[in-house]
């Protein structure tokens, strides 16, 4: 049974069709790649998805319950977080406050508890935190936990952006773009932790341009162009397919490999 | 061991306050710093609003408003001892910071500093107009508080203005402590999130329009309480307290200090108390040297002074 259902899916930007009539399906720690050239709709669609904007068409559907149009902070409380293409870092945060948000909803309680900093206050932050480096460790930021995260490199970012998804312990994770401005070690190592992540059973939706790592990582491809999508199946189902080949990667299929958007 | 940040700032403030009275010429000084941590108490508020939730209100001034007319009118109305009236004042802030909050915070930036701007005037027209009740902008007696004789009673005699300096200067103390409690607390760090990024913290679970009422309603309380103060230590209230002025006050204190730091912001609020009475010295020119000051503060030091200061010695320490 599919986790995350996507049905007809549509939006218009001022009577521009942005997205239109898209679907596919994610199964629990299934990894499932959105691929298309730039402008062919993937962030729209992400943001369609987690709640950032509304859909005009179409349906949502998260572990058989409707959350179509459903604001963000409800959809993360049903286990669905998300990264940003552009950074959305706390920036006055230090990198380990910025990961302990992440922990928002496990550590929320009354707002006397935490102005009189009872016990019950002290001991939810504190989980937070252990549970924060815990993670700040497992995408390579555990040493620079006290900075500032405004002092962190770009690609240091995107993993920060990552461990804050993951504070929440999410059932679906939607990452764009994680790789990123990201060297080769770098996206190697955010490569094996999506597929951890993953095979710990939390379905993953990624959108990139780094064709080698979807490839390598993707149990399914969804192929956009123009809004619509246009193929999906498996990467080397998707690899082959002449339309593909065509929309995204123009004639020439060698450029499979180097394609980078 | 190295202390934390909230305990050091709490012994810094707790210090000069107990210490700064050996260095006053005379009783007059007393009046001023109990002036001083009046302002710094609703500034203090404030920071959680300004500096921890990054909205803005223009209209503070209200609630000071109706905490200091609660002390004024629930005494004489109700029966209400004063220290209860305060309360009252308290909660009825609160009350009406929930229901004025939940339209105007879907509002940012300076749409939402017109309408924060439009309920501190209602506030004050509506203390000016119903003279009846408030004596209108002549204003009106307030009881006294009773405690100073109660602290008699035991044997700590203490002149007014050394009391209002010691039980103020103590409400400025307990103030400070919740405000840092917050900053660190699941509470404080989801304000501070929405304020980094709403989107962002939407999707960390942040229900953002539920944390920024948080933050407008305990500011609320803070300024209810500085007004109430502020009325019992004069005796006397006029609706200048809930003025357009009075809230421009509150705000230019908490920015010039560092809305992000709450020492930052008493500092402030220190700074623009004492610094009228300082710059006398430059006689009719006075008004122009403040506007000066805070300008030059503004372009020079844009967190705010303490944060700049700070951020300055840090530099040169590494």
């Amino acid at each position: 049974m599919s986790l995350l259902q996507i049905e007809g899916l549509g939006i218009d930007f001022g009577g521009l069709r942005a997205v239109n009539d898209v679907g596919f399906s994610l199964k629990p720690g299934e990894i499932v790649s959105v691929i298309g050239p730039n402008g062919a709709g993937k962030t729209t669609l992400f943001n369609m998805i987690s709640g950032v904007y509304a859909p005009a068409r179409g349906r949502v559907v998260l572990d058989g319950e409707d959350v179509t149009r459903m604001p963000p902070h409800l959809l993360a409380r049903r286990g669905l977080s998300r990264t940003f293409q552009n950074l959305q870092i706390f920036q006055s945060m230090s990198v380990l406050e910025n990961a302990v948000a992440g922990h928002h909803l496990h550590e929320r309680g009354s707002v006397f508890a935490d102005l009189f900093s009872l016990p019950a206050a002290r001991r939810r932050s504190k989980v937070s935190e252990d549970s924060a480096r815990a993670l700040l460790d497992r995408v390579g930021l555990g040493r620079a936990a006290e900075q500032e995260a405004s002092s962190l490199s770009y690609g240091a970012l995107k993993r920060l952006e990552i461990a804050r998804a993951l504070a929440l312990k999410p059932r679906v994770l939607l990452l764009d773009e994680p790789a990123a401005g990201c060297n080769a070690v770098e996206t190697e190592e955010i490569d094996h932790l999506i597929a951890q992540v993953a095979a710990e059973g939390v379905s993953i939706l990624l959108v990139e341009h780094d064709m080698k790592m979807v490839m390598r990582i993707s149990n399914h491809i969804v192929v956009l162009d123009h809004g619509e999508k246009i193929a999906e199946g498996e990467p080397t189902a998707i690899s082959r397919n002449p339309r593909v080949i065509e929309a995204y990667l123009g004639v020439q299929a060698t450029e499979v490999q180097h394609a980078d958007g | 061991m190295r202390l934390s940040s909230k305990v050091t700032t709490l012994l810094i403030l707790a210090a000069v306050i107990a210490i700064a009275p050996v260095f006053f010429p005379s009783s007059y000084y007393f009046r001023v710093g109990s002036l001083i941590f009046v302002n710094g108490l609703a500034v203090a508020g404030l920071v959680i609003l300004i500096g921890y939730a990054g909205q803005i209100s223009l209209g503070h001034a209200g609630f000071a408003g109706i905490g200091a007319y609660a002390c004024a009118l629930a005494p004489v109305h109700l029966g209400l001892h004063p220290a209860l009236a305060a309360l009252l004042g308290a909660l009825l802030s609160a009350a009406i910071a929930y229901l004025v909050g939940r339209p105007i915070l879907r509002l940012k930036g300076y749409y939402l500093a017109v309408a924060s701007l439009g309920f501190g005037i209602l506030v004050s027209m509506v203390l000016s107009n119903e003279a009846q009740l408030t004596g209108g902008p002549d204003g009106m007696a307030v009881p006294e508080l009773g405690l100073r004789a109660v602290l008699k009673a035991i044997g700590i005699d203490l002149s007014n203005t050394e009391f209002w300096y010691a039980f103020s200067g103590l409400v400025l103390v307990l103030g400070a402590w919740l405000a840092l409690n917050l900053y660190h607390s699941p509470t404080g760090r989801a304000l501070r999130a929405l304020h980094g990024s709403e989107v962002a913290a939407r999707t960390v679970g942040v229900d953002v329009a539920h944390y920024k009422l948080v933050a407008f309603v305990i500011s609320a309380v803070y300024a209810s309480v500085s007004g109430s103060l502020l009325a019992l230590q004069n005796k006397f209230i006029t609706p200048d307290v809930a003025g357009f002025m009075h809230s421009i006050e509150m705000v230019t204190m908490t920015v010039l200090g560092g809305a992000g730091s709450v020492l930052g912001a008493i500092l402030g609020a220190a700074i623009l108390t004492t610094l009228p009475q300082v710059l006398t010295i430059f006689q009719e020119y006075e008004q122009l040297m403040l506007g000066l000051v805070m300008m030059l503060v503004m372009i020079f030091m844009r967190e705010g002074l303490l944060p700049s200061i700070a951020r300055r010695i840090r530099g040169r320490a590494e």
